[in-house]
């Protein structure tokens, strides 16, 4: 909005145009007034972080996009199965909100996945199947014919076929977030966030989670639970979050018994690279039962989001 | 006459107002942020508000250990320019673009995840004029593909 704008407009009207703009949400933020206070709780990892919360204007919780999931699953090791993915027969079996939203987001983390791993036709089909749940829930041109005539002209050029998952993913999201439905927005967010999780823990199966990455990163995400939880926390208000909050509440009692250790960081900036290193270092403490338990929940989990 | 037409602008305004000015900050993430990121391949999360002169905006996610980051936090040009902190959950500030020029990317690489908070705030600044001033501001993230 330009200032010149401001300056020929009467002042009455003026005013009415700054609070029509200071009534617009935007993004998966929450704007925070003095009485809206947040359980603090979860975590004794993020206590201190999460603490100031209430002082600011616009809060952001931000969860590991589908794409930054099936990055880190694979950076960690992992090799792909398709089986893990969920049928995109089952796309027909989705007609609520809820159930389109979630596998929306389950959806475009088996797209993304599949993507890494070069798996170009299931790509396609994948990201069929999340037009479908995003036409669904009436998200207006996120995905259309053009993308998928993109992901199929960029066969071999994964950097570009990356770009395409993230700017469908992104055009999702803003769409709901700007038609005033964060509360589908959060929800795609956590399915997606879920089917990574779901598929890096069935992926490490029976193996030793001794010294094993993607037990590592499995466990890391008692770090981003805590935000699902805030993310889900905000939406309350809409009944399909309250279902999956207590759905998903589930997983606390699991994440709780794992314990992760971090020294204080030191940023270490380097001229040459343009990169600073945060040092710092972590242990983790996790039984094979406590890893065991946390796979058997994920598992109900997806499953009921799939069902 | 004219308390008519001016009643019936605003209401049109009240409106329609919140979905065009978010419209604008979809695009405005879209092709003026998003640009800021490359050669980082954009994660595909979406974070943009309308913030005026005055207003902060926090960010909580967590980061992961041997993975690339680039945070690009960019406003509208009528905004003065941006200013973000990067903190740790010891309230410890990691990085600051106000002591670097108020750059809009910064790049880091963690040895350990980490829960960050990325503190935003639109500064006061001499000279805007004396109208309120507000605009988009996104904050965007991008990671290096290893293989």
């Amino acid at each position: 909005m330009s200032n010149k704008l401001f300056s020929l407009m009467p002042i009455k009207l003026t005013a009415i145009l700054i609070i029509a703009v200071s009534m617009a949400g935007c993004g998966s933020e929450k704007r925070k007034s003095g009485s809206d206070e947040l359980s603090l709780s979860e975590s004794e990892i993020s206590a201190g972080i999460l603490e100031d919360v209430n002082s600011a204007k616009q809060i952001f919780y931000s969860l590991p996009s589908p794409l930054e999931t099936a990055m880190l699953i694979k950076n960690a090791g992992a090799s792909y199965n398709e089986d893990l993915l969920n049928s995109v027969d089952n796309t027909s079996n989705y007609t609520t909100n809820k159930s389109m939203a979630l596998n929306l987001g389950i959806y475009t983390t088996d797209l993304s996945f599949a993507s890494l791993f070069d798996q170009t036709q299931t790509s396609i089909l994948y990201m069929n199947a999340a037009k479908r749940m995003a036409d669904g829930l009436g998200i207006l041109d996120a995905i259309d014919n053009n993308t998928i005539d993109m992901l199929e002209e960029n066969i071999n050029n994964r950097d570009r076929i990356m770009d395409i998952i993230s700017e469908t993913f992104m055009n999702s999201s803003s769409f709901l977030t700007e038609n005033e439905r964060p509360a589908l927005a959060s929800i795609v967010l956590v399915g997606g966030w879920v089917e990574g999780l779901y598929i890096a823990s069935t992926l490490v199966g029976d193996a030793n989670i001794e010294g094993n990455k993607l037990v590592e990163r499995i466990v890391d995400q008692k770090l981003s639970f805590d935000i699902v939880m805030h993310l889900l926390e905000d939406n309350k208000d809409n009944i399909d979050v309250a279902e999956i909050l207590t759905e998903i509440g589930d997983l606390k009692s699991t994440f709780d018994k794992i314990i992760i250790t971090t020294t204080s960081i030191q940023a270490v900036p380097d001229e040459e690279t343009n990169v600073t290193v945060l040092k710092s270092k972590s242990t983790i403490e996790i039984t094979p039962e406590v890893f065991q338990e946390l796979q058997e929940k994920v598992k109900m989990l997806r499953s009921n989001f799939i069902s | 006459m004219k308390k008519i037409f001016h009643f019936t602008v605003a209401i049109a305004l009240l409106t329609l107002l919140p979905l065009s000015v978010n419209a604008q900050c979809k695009g405005f993430a879209k092709k003026i942020c998003k640009v800021e990121l490359s050669p980082y391949i954009h994660d595909g999360n979406y974070h943009a508000a309308i913030l005026t002169v005055g207003e902060e905006a926090e960010l909580y996610k967590t980061f992961y250990s041997d993975t690339d980051y680039r945070i690009a936090v960019c406003g509208s040009v009528n905004l003065p320019d941006i200013e973000f902190r990067v903190i740790d959950s010891d309230r410890n500030v990691l990085y600051s673009n106000k002591d670097n020029e108020y750059a809009m990317t910064w790049n880091f690489r963690l040895e350990a995840s980490q829960q960050l908070k990325v503190f935003v705030k639109v500064p006061t600044a001499e000279g805007l004029p004396e109208e309120i001033a507000s605009g988009c501001v996104a904050i965007m993230f991008g990671f290096l593909d290893k293989n």
